[in-house]
């Protein structure tokens, strides 16, 4: 029981997420949540207003069902699979957090410092979140895929675009940590 | 019962994503510092595991479960775009801490002011779509 309540290693970790990968082409599809968010601005009436959109999306509806399951498994996993002691990061990390102004995490897995509740009650705040978000929705679908898209299936699947999607994950993601948290936090 | 393979493939990563902490914003944050290699650790043994079973399935001849060869789209050579994109979407991932199969795993985990970040990438990607005609 141990084994399944602690947290899972990367090397049981990886193999599982390329499961799930390997499971969806198995059932004639592909790995892509980021296309999920695309989806839902064509059931919102998107299509009326750029072609982008225009598309029948019943049959996208299958990864909108393995959406609802990883709400689930989210669900599942924080209340029947976890204990409460603190997510293990490296204590250089948890310093140079605290510098801009971030606890140590206790049993929380995202910061109460950007997304509490009381957090949510700063304009400052919450125009972070809207700002990454944005960023988040618009460059993926900029890039064709997010972490899933590109990362897991098309680095497995040797696709050269994917390789310099994920080396623009990681220009993005290091300009963010190293130039803007100090600017921004 | 044809969502359900889907339903429970879901379940299965949000377990998984959540029981890895690859949900967590503080692994995102020390990824990007380099400062483990938990998070290299995960990506690069998916990708090969992901690597050899696609390759085994395409030796083997495997069909899909709708009886068709397994064959995943080529990717789009739109190199240009892959960059520019990817470095906005990394600008998001590092603050937010998560991406699009995470921040709704989170909303299950709990955490609900996720759904900013959801609502807000789907007003993203509307955008994009409005302006993608005019992108370099």
């Amino acid at each position: 029981m141990d084994a399944l309540l602690n947290p899972w290693t990367w090397y049981v970790s990886g193999p599982l997420i390329a499961t799930v990968m390997f499971l969806l082409v198995y059932f004639g599809k592909t790995f892509g949540m980021s296309s999920n968010l695309r989806t839902m601005c064509s059931i919102g009436g998107a299509g009326k207003v750029s072609s982008f959109f225009d598309f029948d999306w019943k049959q996208h509806q299958w990864n909108l069902w393995v959406v609802a399951g990883s709400i689930i498994g989210g669900f599942i996993t924080i209340q029947f699979l976890s204990t409460s002691n603190p997510i293990e990061i490296n204590p250089t990390t948890i310093s140079a957090l605290s510098e801009l102004g971030f606890s140590a995490p206790k049993s929380n897995l995202i910061p109460s410092e950007l997304f509490s509740l009381e957090a949510l009650k700063s304009p400052y705040n919450l125009a972070i979140l809207i700002v990454a978000g944005f960023f988040i929705g618009f460059g993926t679908r900029y890039a064709g895929g997010c972490t899933s898209g590109h990362a897991i299936t098309g680095l497995s699947n040797l696709q050269l675009p994917s390789l310099v999607a994920v080396i623009g994950f990681f220009i993005g993601g290091l300009l963010m940590t190293y130039l803007f948290f100090p600017i921004i936090f | 019962m044809k969502v359900l393979k889907f339903l429970f493939t879901g379940i299965f990563f949000g377990i998984v994503l959540t029981k890895s902490q690859a949900v967590s914003w503080y692994r995102i944050v020390e990824m990007f510092r380099f400062e483990s290699f938990h998070m290299y650790g995960i990506i690069g043994s998916a990708v090969v595991t992901g690597l050899i079973l696609l390759q085994l399935s395409k030796k083997m001849n495997l069909k899909t479960t709708e009886g068709n060869p397994i064959n995943l789209p080529e990717k789009e050579k739109k190199y240009k775009s892959a960059l520019l994109g990817g470095t906005i979407f990394g600008l998001g991932w590092a603050l937010a801490g998560a991406c699009p199969g995470p921040m709704f795993i989170l909303f299950g985990a709990g955490y609900y002011s996720i759904s900013i970040i959801i609502l807000s990438s789907i007003l993203g990607t509307f955008v994009y779509g409005l302006v993608a005609n005019r992108l370099p």
